[in-house]
């Protein structure tokens, strides 16, 4: 009796923050997102319907997919290697903390720095910005990094334009959140047992093999704990993209668009919709990750 | 392997890393026009026309000793607070059974992607209605919320990859849950703590949105309300906020190196063995 | 390391002391001045300033002013009002806004405690009648500022013989003289976070006043033509005229599209100038004299009056302010619109720089330099004035029209469909 009542008891304390807190609101938008511009009347799915015709969101969708893919990758990716590379040197904390200054340092500060890095000044003015001064120092033409759709030269070898803002700013979020995946992998590897380690070493094993075969397997769960909270940050990635290009030129995505819906054009039940849409593209995800409990589950 | 490649490639990322920070660094020793008017690398050649205004300026603001003040307060139990309330359920959710715990996992963890603006609302209206609003407890209990579905995420992670057999013996051994818990689950957690710590307390320390909305009372502001009041709705003086984010950055650093010491490899090693 | 918990224990337990202790915001009795919380967008210097202009206020009364500012305005208050729980006051830089919320019900009318034949006389009647609706006042403005100043440096002027224009042709003549001097004679600069292309605005709408005059320009505001009449068209060709034109602007409509509206400013003042003219609003001395401290107002740089394009419009100009409205009736709220909307009080800033006092009481001698007052001098003396356009419209109306001026830069031929695309917002918006 008392057993099953007990689990229960260390649950209530975070249940009923996350019930106030954000169960009720998630709750309170999806009855909005069927509302009008000021909550005051019911329309139905008219929100849904303009949302997904809507050139607009559709752009910013496919913007969301982009960081989906590519931010993920580069921060999980390049997190693990310096996780990995830092662990065996004996300045380990310092040389990861300079790959978490970029963390520590507030969005606004972070926005200050890359526009600075990204600085544009028209042909024949001194630049800058250091991206620039090193493409005019070889001759290249200034790009305006976070105005730009495509790239000049790029551009004709390609068969479709890239957008170069939108590389530009997800180079930003890899460049902040890269320190935030070689903590959290970090705190992994340390709970590796050596003696499993030294073992393999001493029966001839090469580091490499090591790596694949010992370390990625034991890591793998945290591994999927760092992707998945980084592909949820690429899907509600706002004050990166927000405080550096407000979402023009075709930067915007979901939740910027929200933003936007919410307080400039001020229609509540687009806006919802919006969210709701976020929060209906996390179940792939969430599926992913029951199934990776589930085999967590057997093995123990 | 020699080890110079390795340190090679490390010393490399940890420049470029560190490039963008640089610049920003030596930005905030020189004035206005100068930064206007040309690279932040210039400053390197004569004339060097390093000033030490900005800094002053900052340091000045009569609100900022106050406002730093008011950071503490918001974010050491905004860190505190969470963990715990966090870690007894990673603790629930990693070994306890009870029905349900699969489905109510997912649910925690999907809660991640709500985003804040959203629950704003509804949130500000409710802690006006109970006459909370616009005091530190409230924007505790915000942020406390606003970290769990992460917290829980990460712990239940780490809670979960410990060894069976040590938890098993210490049960067998008549242990209560609270003692498993208190004496052997979060020792051996130290590292994850200490990555959840840094991580909580950092978000906390630099939010905006949140403190504006459930503070309000200028006397409570933190330090990222401040720094953004040094500039101008124009946006002049915006060399200010080159110095302003260092000196703010100051204290997750510390915080950082601080609780590096608990980045310790082998915490398992001697429990495995004994 | 359990002792070391218990430690850090107790000082979290300390910590939360300390913030339970802090009062939440307590109301004053009410009879007595207590606080009043203020919500706007200044900082830096501005904030200085009225926290100077306040402090009279505060020695005299015993109140305290406390503001909040914040660049996301519009969505702090959105959300505090929504969530029931506004500030006492908010200072708003646009009427667009004060229109919705008085249309909410959220404002207290400022004529129901306010000595109006005091205001009657001290105030224009055209600032009373921008900030009522349906006969009620519901904000006071200040803080005004002349939008009709094209800046340029008369010393450049000078060396190059070139003269001031007095109408667009004129304008358009020496643009193309200076080309062939072989400079570029505009710097336009439209980049601002969220709210870029408002510079643009600010030239489609100074444009259509002196193209088609003042009642076609309240038409346009109101939304009684549609944003795809040909005079609006119009007014935004001229516009593309001065961007998209061959070498008139350094970097095309790129470099308009990345530069921020402040360094635009800085083009004609460096050595050697890199343009002839920029077109921004009479704040824009501000920006020059912080990055020119050795610069002389009037002699290095100063504006000359929008030119002319209809002879029966000349001397029109658009100008934009601030205005302050109130969430909370209490005495408290009472006494500080009352002193701000003084004479005495908007004098304090005006001798500080940076502010065209909304009260004529304001005498034009307090003006810190000939620039200034001559930017004050144009407000009182304009034939025709109009507040700027896009402040004046509904948010989502405003914000269609910046990103639609983006657009435009981007795809000038486009025009027709970006205008159509406006005018959908717009029906939605004023419905």
């Amino acid at each position: 009796m008392r057993g099953r009542l007990i689990p229960w008891i260390w649950l209530l304390p975070a249940f009923l923050f996350i019930a106030v807190f954000l169960v009720y609101p998630v709750i309170d938008t999806l009855r909005i997102s069927f509302m009008n511009d000021d909550s005051s009347a019911y329309i139905g799915l008219e929100n849904y319907q303009f949302v997904f015709t809507n050139s607009a969101t559709q752009s910013a969708l496919l913007n969301n997919i982009l960081w989906l893919a590519l931010f993920t990758v580069l921060a999980v990716g390049l997190g693990l290697i310096i996780a990995v590379l830092t662990g065996r040197i004996r300045y380990e904390s310092l040389a990861k903390a300079a790959i978490f200054i970029p963390m520590a340092i507030s969005f606004v500060a972070a926005a200050v720095i890359w526009r600075f890095m990204y600085a544009f000044k028209p042909e024949g003015f001194t630049q800058i910005g250091l991206v620039n001064a090193a493409g005019t120092g070889v001759g290249l033409e200034p790009i305006a990094w976070l105005v730009e759709h495509q790239l000049p030269y790029v551009d004709q070898l390609l068969p479709m334009p890239l957008h170069t803002n939108n590389f530009a700013l997800i180079a930003v979020g890899v460049w902040m959140w890269t320190g935030f995946a070689m903590v959290v992998l970090s705190a992994g590897l340390k709970g590796i047992p050596t003696e499993v380690v030294e073992a393999a070493r001493v029966d001839g094993a090469s580091e490499w093999q090591i790596f694949w075969r010992i370390i990625l397997p034991i890591l793998s769960p945290t591994i999927a704990v760092v992707a998945t909270t980084l592909v949820i940050q690429a899907l509600k990635k706002f004050d990166m993209v927000w405080v550096m290009t407000a979402g023009n030129y075709g930067t915007d995505v979901v939740a910027t668009l929200m933003f936007k819906e919410m307080f400039n054009f001020g229609d509540f039940g687009r806006a919802a919709a919006l969210a709701v849409i976020l929060l209906a593209a996390i179940l792939p995800i969430m599926l992913i990750t029951i199934r990776r409990f589930r085999r967590q589950e057997e093995t123990r | 392997m020699s080890r110079l490649p390795l340190h090679l490639i490390i010393v490399g990322i940890a420049l470029l890393w560190m490039t963008p920070a640089f610049g920003l660094l030596t930005s905030s020793f020189r004035d206005a026009a100068a930064v206007a008017n040309s690279g932040w690398w210039t400053a390197f050649q004569t004339p060097f026309d390093f000033t030490l205004e900005n800094y002053q300026d900052v340091l000045s603001q009569n609100r900022m000793g106050m406002s730093f003040i008011n950071s503490l307060i918001i974010s050491i139990p905004g860190t505190v607070i969470p963990i715990l309330v966090a870690s007894y359920a990673a603790f629930a959710f990693a070994w306890m059974r009870f029905r349900g715990r699969e489905a109510l996992f997912i649910f925690v963890v999907a809660l991640l992607v709500v985003p804040v603006q959203m629950t704003l609302i509804p949130v500000l209206r409710l802690l006006t209605d109970i006459k909370l609003a616009g005091s530190f407890p409230a924007i505790w209990l915000a942020h406390t919320a606003y970290g769990l579905p992460f917290a829980i995420f990460l712990l239940r992670n780490f809670f979960g990859a410990l060894p069976r057999e040590l938890l098993e013996s210490a049960y067998l051994d008549g242990a209560s849950n609270f003692r498993v818990f208190f004496r052997l689950v979060l020792p051996l957690s130290v590292p994850a703590l200490a990555s959840l710590a840094i991580f909580q307390f950092l978000w906390v320390w630099n939010d905006l949105l949140v403190a504006l909305v459930i503070l309000q009372d200028p006397s409570k502001v933190p330090m990222t309300v401040t720094i953004t009041n040094l500039v101008s709705s124009y946006g002049t003086q915006w060399q200010l906020l080159t110095s302003a984010a260092f000196i703010s950055m100051m204290l997750p650093l510390v915080i950082f190196f601080a609780l590096q010491r608990y980045f310790v490899q082998g915490i398992l090693t001697g429990a495995v063995k004994g | 390391m359990s002792f070391g918990r218990r430690k850090f224990f107790l000082g979290v337990a300390l910590i939360l002391l300390v913030g339970l202790l802090f009062p939440a915001c307590a109301a004053p009795p009410e009879d007595e001045i207590g606080s009043v919380e203020v919500l706007g967008v200044w900082g830096g210097d501005e904030l200085a300033s009225f926290e100077a202009m306040v402090a009279p206020w505060e020695q005299e009364t015993g109140g305290t002013m406390e503001f909040t500012g914040t660049r996301d305005l519009i969505a702090i208050l959105t959300t505090r009002v929504a969530a029931g729980n506004p500030p006492d006051v908010a200072i708003l830089p646009n009427p667009g806004q004060m229109v919705e919320l008085a249309e909410e019900g959220e404002l207290v009318t400022l004529d129901s405690f306010l000595d109006m034949t005091k205001i009657g006389q001290e105030y224009a009647q055209g600032w009373i009648d921008l900030g009522s609706m349906d006969g009620e006042l519901y904000g006071l403005f200040m803080k005004a500022s002349s939008k009709g100043t094209v800046w340029y440096n008369p010393k450049t002027f000078v060396a190059n013989g070139w003269t001031v224009p007095t109408t667009w042709d004129e304008m358009i003549a020496l643009s193309d003289q200076i080309v062939v001097e072989g400079m570029n004679p505009w710097s336009v600069a439209v980049e601002s976070g969220e709210a870029s292309g408002w510079p643009a605005t600010d030239w489609i709408g100074e444009i259509l006043l002196h193209e088609s005059g003042g009642a076609v320009y309240d038409q346009w505001v109101n939304h009684e033509i549609p944003w795809t009449d040909s005079k609006i068209k119009s007014a935004w060709e001229k516009f593309g005229q001065i961007c998209l034109t061959p070498d008139y602007v350094p970097g095309g409509a790129i470099a308009i599209l990345a530069t921020g509206f402040i360094d635009g400013s800085y083009l004609p003042y460096e050595d050697p100038p890199k343009a002839a003219m920029y077109y921004l609003g009479a704040f824009t001395q501000g920006f020059i004299s912080e990055q020119f401290p050795d610069l002389i107002a009037g002699e290095d740089y100063a504006f000359f009056p929008f030119p002319a394009i209809d002879s029966q419009y000349a001397g029109a100009v658009t100008g934009g302010a601030d205005v302050v409205v109130v969430f909370n009736d209490n005495l408290t709220t009472h006494s500080f619109i009352e002193y701000l909307a003084s004479a005495e009080a908007q004098q304090i800033w005006v001798e500080r720089g940076g502010f065209t006092a909304t009260n004529n009481l304001v005498s034009l001698d307090s003006y810190p330099d000939p620039l200034a007052r001559l930017a004050a001098e144009q407000l009182t003396g304009a034939t025709v004035f109009r507040f700027d356009a896009d402040d004046s419209m509904p948010s989502a109306v405003q914000k269609a029209f910046w990103d639609g001026t983006l657009a435009y830069l981007q795809n000038p031929d486009q025009l027709d469909s970006i205008l159509a695309d406006i005018e959908a917002r717009a029906v939605d918006a004023y419905e």
